[in-house]
């Protein structure tokens, strides 16, 4: 798994995470590596941000070991640890102005005066804080304040920067110039990033590697490319992107809306339907078919995708055939 | 908007009726005089204010300031990690050290202070005890002393201070507490550069209220303190009640509120420099 030349950051081996006997993280190992950009994909509650704020030290996994640059940590405080988390609603110190906040780490590491006013200065460049230092939180826009969240902890200069769901308070414009400063930021600093998402959009545009979670346990572990285009699973085939599942005698597969084609006649096609729906998107068309059920199978609804080159006029109520190319399909387990 | 101005009008009232009238005729009554039979003379005098000058009611005077600061400071000490240990306790503990706390005020105030009189004096329960125990031979001399005084303070007004410290710690958001710890402070730091300043305004505002009310407090000096601990309120009482000399007892009263008011101003620009300090550090 790793390639050569890579420094192995972080292990976790093994660990769970149970609260009054109820698992929340069943045991789980991998290894991130230097200069990674992994996110932890998943919906609430599974157990994403706990395995976080495992490796950030603020819950002490039930049983396993946090490995950190090679050394074991597991037992350590988070003031111990050579790592910074950016925490979801940014937490900063309502009574310190944006320098004082980003300050704070320095400060608590007695790193020598000079040192800290050059080093502060590197951060406020970076996220554009200049002109801002001398202002309070409370003074500051949503954006604003995420980007003095972020000044404080890369001040440290950690190994690793966690990351948990920082965008999730911004409005959706916001949020898309962010992500691109934030994976700028990453590739330019090369720390190894922990992010942590429930949007898997932003998780494929930023990710190196995404780990998808539900439940507490591992769906899979992949590149977006991989994790897109092989699903492992019934679940990470539909959480990333939007899919389509068929059951057949031989097991699931499943084919996204891109690689279906609708035919006029629905003669000599693999299925046939009825379209349901037809949304313009601008740059894509969808249309919402329900397929003819064949023996004892429930009705299925597909979803086909068609970009600006099809020209033709689907209409609702319309009989087509739909067609795909089998290797299309995905293997899914089930 | 004007709704709202109609909703406030009998605050306002109320304030003006019995707040800020009698505050007007204290103040005026503090310049006039009186006659031989306790009389208030309505012309102007500076007699009141001139009496004040007496060594005697200047020692009272700052006997007054140095007990009230005093039980201040001691209730802040013994209050804060009490407020601190229960804002961060399950809801369980949390409610069962306010109820705790809060217990002693059904209790009438007289008879919870009179209860110090009989574990204080002479052939009281401490004394017994120690004597029992072997600890002392002779009995101590606890009760009418300045101790018993500042004990008696600190006991009655100890929950204004808890009461404003808990709800300024519980309010403080604990990822505040968890981000300061990530970025390498200690619990001690995290505590002094984070909790301590989010929890000035229950500070302020607990200290305002033990020391307005010990500086106002007569009945625990009568009782605890007998007739050697006076403070500046048995005189004020002593002067309308019994020596019927209202000029002289109004003037005291001035004089105590706006000692009070200096103090509580001084007071709330400390507090504040603190901040504008640590923000001047940040900056060098």
């Amino acid at each position: 798994m790793i390639k050569k030349g890579m420094v192995l950051m972080i292990e976790l081996v093994e660990i769970e995470k149970q609260f009054q006997g109820q698992v929340v993280v069943k045991p789980l190992s991998m290894v991130i590596e230097e200069g990674e950009f992994l996110t932890l994909l998943g919906p609430s509650g599974c157990g994403k941000t706990t395995i976080l704020r495992m490796i950030a030290g603020f819950e002490q996994p039930t049983s396993g070991n946090i490995v950190l640059a090679g050394k074991v940590v597991t037992d350590n405080p988070p003031n111990e640890r050579d790592l910074n988390l950016v925490f979801q609603h940014y937490a900063l110190f309502p009574h310190m102005t944006v320098e004082e906040n980003i300050a704070f780490g320095l400060k608590m590491k007695k790193i020598p005066k000079e040192q800290q006013k050059e080093r502060i200065a590197e951060a406020v460049a970076m996220t554009q804080l200049t002109a801002l230092t001398s202002r309070y939180p409370h003074q500051l826009s949503g954006g604003q304040q995420q980007r003095v969240a972020i000044a404080r902890a890369i001040v440290n200069k950690p190994k690793v920067l966690l990351l948990d769901e920082p965008l999730g308070a911004l409005d959706l414009q916001l949020r898309k110039n962010l992500q691109t400063e934030l994976k700028h930021l990453q590739r330019t600093l090369g720390i190894t990033f922990v992010y942590v998402t429930h949007d898997q959009e932003e998780a494929m545009m930023m990710s190196d590697r995404i780990v998808i979670l539900n439940n507490g346990q591992v769906e899979q572990i992949g590149t977006p490319k991989e994790i897109y285009s092989s699903p492992r699973t019934l679940f990470a085939a539909t959480f990333v992107g939007e899919n389509n599942i068929f059951t057949s005698p031989q097991g699931s597969f499943a084919v996204r809306p891109e690689k279906l084609r609708p035919q006029r006649s629905e003669e000599g096609s693999m299925k046939s339907g009825v379209i349901q729906d037809v949304l313009y998107l601008g740059n894509v068309h969808k249309l919402m078919v329900v397929l003819d059920q064949v023996g004892e199978q429930q009705a299925l609804t597909v979803t086909i995708v068609l970009d600006s080159t099809d020209e033709e006029s689907w209409r609702v109520g319309e009989r087509i055939g739909v067609n795909w190319n089998p290797k299309d399909e995905v293997v899914i387990q089930s | 908007m004007n709704k709202s101005k109609w909703f406030f009008t009998p605050v306002l009232i109320w304030l003006g009726l019995f707040l800020i009238v009698p505050m007007l005729i204290v103040v005026a009554m503090s310049f006039m005089q009186r006659d031989t039979l306790g009389n208030v003379v309505y012309s102007f005098s500076w007699e009141g204010y001139k009496t004040f000058w007496d060594s005697l009611y200047l020692g009272i005077y700052w006997d007054t300031i140095v007990l009230s600061i005093t039980t201040t400071v001691i209730c802040l000490v013994v209050s804060y990690p009490l407020a601190y240990y229960l804002a961060n306790s399950s809801p369980r503990v949390q409610n069962w050290g306010l109820i705790l706390i809060t217990i002693p005020f059904w209790i009438n105030f007289l008879i919870r202070t009179y209860a110090w009189v009989l574990l204080l004096r002479t052939q009281g329960v401490v004394n017994s005890l120690l004597i029992h125990f072997g600890w002392i031979d002779e009995p101590l001399q606890m009760l009418y002393t300045k101790g018993a005084v500042l004990l008696g303070m600190v006991y009655n007004f100890v929950p204004f201070m808890v009461l404003p410290l808990y709800v300024a710690i519980e309010q403080i958001d604990r990822r505040l507490l968890d981000a300061a710890s990530d970025l390498g402070a200690s619990r001690w730091k995290a505590f002094w550069h984070i909790a301590l300043p989010q929890s000035k305004a229950g500070i302020m505002t607990g200290s305002v209220l033990v020391f307005v009310s010990t500086a106002g407090m007569f009945v625990v000096t009568d009782i605890l303190g007998g007739s050697k601990s006076s403070m500046i309120s048995n005189i004020i009482q002593a002067q309308f009640l019994g020596a019927r000399n209202w000029p002289f007892g109004s003037a005291l009263s001035v004089i105590f509120v706006l000692t009070s008011l200096v103090l509580i101003v001084l007071f709330s620009r400390v507090m504040k420099s603190r901040s504008d300090r640590t923000r001047e550090g940040g900056k060098a």
